[in-house]
């Protein structure tokens, strides 16, 4: 239950740097927060409530509207089966009753060894591979009951790691620079801009 | 029939790391942006005109004309819709992992055009690989020089931000999608005054576009505004990418000529839907999103023409066309829908969040066997309430239309339907075996 850790207290104000109010890196921060305890943890919240001069209620407040935070721990693999129009009409109730066997949990519910946490979700437009469902929202399509049994059994075993990474790692891709349009001219450089080229064909 | 049009948004899809700078450049990258970087501003939004784009995220106004209305002050910012939720549809989350970098092209064009202080493009919190995509094209874009300052020497300078959502439909809706943005619960905001071409983002003047709007820029920078408009048949001019899913047996999403191609086309060529699985039997379809009124059979032929499918009843609104065949329980259809529109109320609103609830109990029970024949007229009334009149486009009761759009799937299954809800009822079971 930890404070935000140096790197990510680094990246959260790297990302507050990036908005013209500080209070829109919310949700992003809230990802990485995620990405480092899995979940929302109280000294998380109150860590970035004080970064952004908001208070902590202000911060859950916001975090309880949006389906993805979760202010209490999960599985290490969030399974989230769809079950909305294209994947009901293609199997995808049946899917998520035959992921509640298998798993032995009930949506909402976290297996007793802390890798599953089951949820039905609405639809998470992957509606050409209906039935669908993501694990850590990493997508996987035409999913059967065999399909199933397969990925849990990867993903227990830990043979997808580098496909799914662990509940909360969202964006793996780092922004490489912060914002440019508005840095200072050096000496000379309008000077070198040419026109451009056009290069209609 | 389908049209020999050249498909204009998919065109680099299925190219070898279609995602890539190199594999945009290979293909003709950013040419849109270095012309349009050679034009006044005025004229890029006069092509803009001419084309004649209609917004695809899902309301269909003209693009050229939102920006037309955009208040002038400073700063001004350009806010990408790609918060694409409106079920089964998936377009756009193709269109993000795909091709990241036409999207950020179509967004620097629009961004000199209607000169924004910044651009934010808000992807899907769901969408991991969608923003890994996009984030890795940014940073792309950033190194060639095509995004951040004096971009291409042309003195234009302009910064983009991904911003990742969490996870809620109504954040789809332009001044929800602001609120979230400004890092709060994603409330729609009042119109008027939060016009957001008025009163947007940090109550500046803000265009919000959706992710294919933004995608059919570069070509129609390239190839001119009349060039786009000739495709198609007026307002509906152009291709756009439908979302097909359901019972056939292609789904995926098709780009193809507006207006001169129908929802018979779409489900049944073999190029396309390639036909209803197991050659069972039409029995309705979603001609436009779930917020959208059904159609039957008799409606196939028409053609996806936005103003046809209006004068019809419905929408063409996200593109997306589920197709349901004779094995589907159509109460239980609408029960689903009305259950995820539920869910989803944001709850500032009492039509919706208590409407809302209501419906889903009242569906519910009547799938579940425990009916009553006075069901029917109470989920009438009740729906009258959310949207009076029960007419297409709903009159609102409502801040937004995520309320008015509840009562569709059940007024349409009632209408169409009735004996099929009646079973229901009589027989205190679902008839499908549910």
């Amino acid at each position: 239950m930890a404070r935000l850790t140096a790197e990510n207290l680094q990246r959260a104000r790297q990302l507050i740097a990036l908005y013209p109010q500080s209070r829109s890196a919310l949700l992003p921060i809230l990802h990485i927060a995620q990405e480092q305890d899995g979940w929302l943890t109280p000294d998380a919240i109150t860590h970035v409530a004080e970064l952004l001069d908001l208070e902590p209620a202000e911060v859950y407040g916001t975090a309880s509207f949006y389906d993805m935070f979760f202010t209490h721990p999960v599985g290490r693999h969030l399974v989230s089966v769809c079950t909305n129009l294209a994947c009901m009409i293609n199997g995808g109730e049946e899917l998520l009753e035959y992921a509640e066997a298998r798993l032995g949990v009930a949506p909402g519910g976290t297996t007793a060894d802390g890798q599953f946490t089951l949820e039905e979700v609405e639809c998470i437009a992957f509606c050409g591979a209906a039935p669908c469902l993501t694990v850590n929202w990493r997508f996987f399509g035409n999913v059967s009951n065999d399909d199933f049994d397969r990925l849990a059994e990867d993903l227990a075993a830990g043979r997808l790691a580098d496909d799914v990474p662990p509940h909360g790692t969202l964006n793996r891709v780092r922004r490489q620079v912060g914002l440019m349009a508005g840095a200072p001219v050096s000496p000379g450089d309008d000077e070198d801009a040419k026109p451009p080229q056009a290069t209609a064909k | 029939m389908i049209t020999d049009a050249s498909p204009i948004v998919t065109a680099r899809i299925g190219k070898s790391q279609s995602w890539t700078l190199r594999s945009y450049l290979d293909n003709g990258g950013y040419d849109g942006l270095r012309k349009a970087l050679s034009m006044e501003p005025a004229a890029i939004a006069q092509e803009v005109l001419t084309a004649n784009l209609l917004g695809r995220g899902g309301a269909g106004f003209e693009a050229g004309k939102k920006w037309g209305m955009l208040r002038q002050a400073d700063p001004k910012y350009l806010v990408i819709n790609g918060d694409e939720s409106e079920p089964c549809t998936f377009k756009d989350h193709m269109l993000m992992e795909e091709d990241p970098h036409q999207i950020i092209e179509g967004v620097l064009i629009c961004a000199f055009a209607i000169g924004a202080t910044q651009a934010f493009i808000y992807v899907r919190g769901e969408f991991a690989l969608g923003l890994e995509r996009m984030s890795a094209a940014l940073n792309e874009a950033y190194s060639f020089g095509a995004v951040g300052r004096n971009i291409f020497g042309s003195g234009f300078s302009i910064d983009i931000v991904i911003h990742p959502g969490a996870g809620a439909y109504i954040c789809g809706e332009e001044t929800a999608l602001i609120e979230s943005l400004e890092g709060k619960r994603g409330y729609p905001r009042d119109k008027p005054p939060w016009f957001p071409a008025v009163m947007g983002l940090y109550k500046a003047p803000t265009i919000v576009n959706n992710v294919e709007t933004m995608s059919n820029l570069p070509w129609i920078v390239l190839h001119g505004g009349q060039a786009f408009a000739d495709l198609g048949i007026g307002r509906s001019a152009g291709t756009r990418l439908f979302s097909l899913s359901g019972h056939v047996n292609r789904p995926a999403n098709y780009e193809v000529e507006m207006a001169k191609t129908t929802f018979h086309d779409l489900i049944y060529d073999p190029k396309l839907g390639g036909g209803i699985r197991d050659n069972r039997q039409l029995k309705a379809f979603v001609p436009g999103g779930v917020s959208a009124p059904w159609f039957g059979p008799d409606q196939v032929d028409m053609a996806l023409d936005q103003d046809a499918v209006g004068k019809a009843g419905s929408m063409l609104g996200s593109g997306s066309v589920v197709v349901m065949d004779d094995t589907t329980c159509m109460v239980r259809a609408a029960w689903r829908i009305t259950r995820f529109f539920h869910r989803e109320s944001c709850g500032q609103c009492t039509p919706c969040r208590e409407g809302g609830g209501w419906l889903d109990k009242i569906m519910r029970r009547i799938e579940e066997g425990q009916g009553r024949e006075a069901d029917l007229e109470l989920l009438l009334d009740v729906c009258d309430n959310i949207a009076p009149g029960l007419g297409w486009p709903p009159q609102k009761t409502t801040i937004c239309v995520l309320g008015p759009s509840i009562p569709s799937s059940i007024v349409s299954g009632i209408k169409m339907f009735r004996d099929e809800f009646l079973v229901h009822i009589k027989e205190g079971a679902c008839p499908f075996g549910r």
